[in-house]
């Protein structure tokens, strides 16, 4: 538990030292990039989950991330597409990115209930850095009020992700 | 006197055959943005509960009671038949957010 949190904790200081070490509100390019960054990480650790999860309810929810993180980030680039909006690395991108790399590579260490406990755990305190980073930074900072209309909805769905972790995880037990 | 009974019967078949249909409604509940709505409903045993998808994600429409588990894909609509009364909570599986109710009549 305690772990849990301070690897929450720790990533979300780093979104927000990130995004404070630019010294600017974040644009609506590096916005999309943190959004669609964050995506792809999941659905990275999905599938690595649908080859070594051991659970069904474990291999299963990891099917439900990559479906529902692919559908949200092909809404993405559509919708940079038609505002001509280029996505734009960032800092707060590469952190997460960098601290994505690290944990997938933990996780590719552990094995059976190990592996299915650590990666629902993971899932679970992921869907809460991106979800309050959402809240409290991304969204407030977002112009284009599409870009803003993808990102609450993209919380909602994020939202119902932690709560299916949340599920799974007590399941585990 | 037996061909008047006779007709009676046929009158009350006849009602009887299609009171059922009459009644039976098909009520439409829209899944939009995570948002189901309405988000409780009444309704009776043998109306049909249409559930419309309009998000990019797939939902499911699944009672606390195992009464019914609809799947529902992005952008498509699922329906199932109430077969009995009460009051069902139902949630998505995949969105445990999204949460609604019906209350069925007999
Ligand atoms: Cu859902």
């Amino acid at each position: 538990m305690f772990v849990r949190l301070s690897i929450a904790v720790a990533a979300l200081s780093l979104l927000s030292s990130a995004a404070l070490a630019q010294g600017a509100k974040l644009t609506d390019p590096q916005i999309a990039h943190i959004a669609y960054t964050a995506g792809v990480i999941d659905i990275n650790a999905a599938k690595q989950a649908e080859k070594k999860a051991s659970n069904k309810e474990v291999k299963a929810f990891a099917r439900d991330m990559a479906r529902d993180h692919e559908a949200v980030n092909k809404q993405a680039l559509a919708l940079v597409k038609k505002l001509k909006v280029t996505p734009e690395d960032n800092d707060t991108s590469k952190a997460l990115s960098k601290q994505a790399a690290d944990k997938l590579a933990e996780l590719s260490k552990l094995k059976g209930a190990a592996y299915d406990k650590a990666y629902i755990d993971n899932e679970v305190a992921y869907h809460k850095t991106v979800n309050s980073a959402l809240e409290t930074q991304l969204i407030p900072s977002a112009s284009n009020a599409e870009l803003k209309g993808l990102l609450q909805t993209g919380l909602k769905i994020f939202q119902g992700h932690e709560q299916h972790a949340e599920h799974v995880a007590a399941d585990l037990k | 006197m037996s061909s008047g009974r006779h007709l009676a019967t046929l009158a009350f078949l006849t009602f009887g055959a299609m009171a059922v249909p009459a009644h039976a409604a098909t009520i439409q509940i829209v899944m939009q943005n995570l948002v189901i709505s309405p988000s409780e409903v009444s309704a009776r045993v043998g109306d049909t509960i249409e559930w419309v998808n309009r998000d990019i994600v797939a939902h499911t429409a699944t009672a606390r009671n195992g009464d019914f588990d609809v799947m529902l894909a992005p952008k498509k609509t699922g329906s199932a038949v109430l077969k009995k009364p009460g009051t069902v909570d139902y949630y998505c599986r995949f969105h445990p957010n999204m949460k609604a109710m019906l209350k069925i009549a007999p």
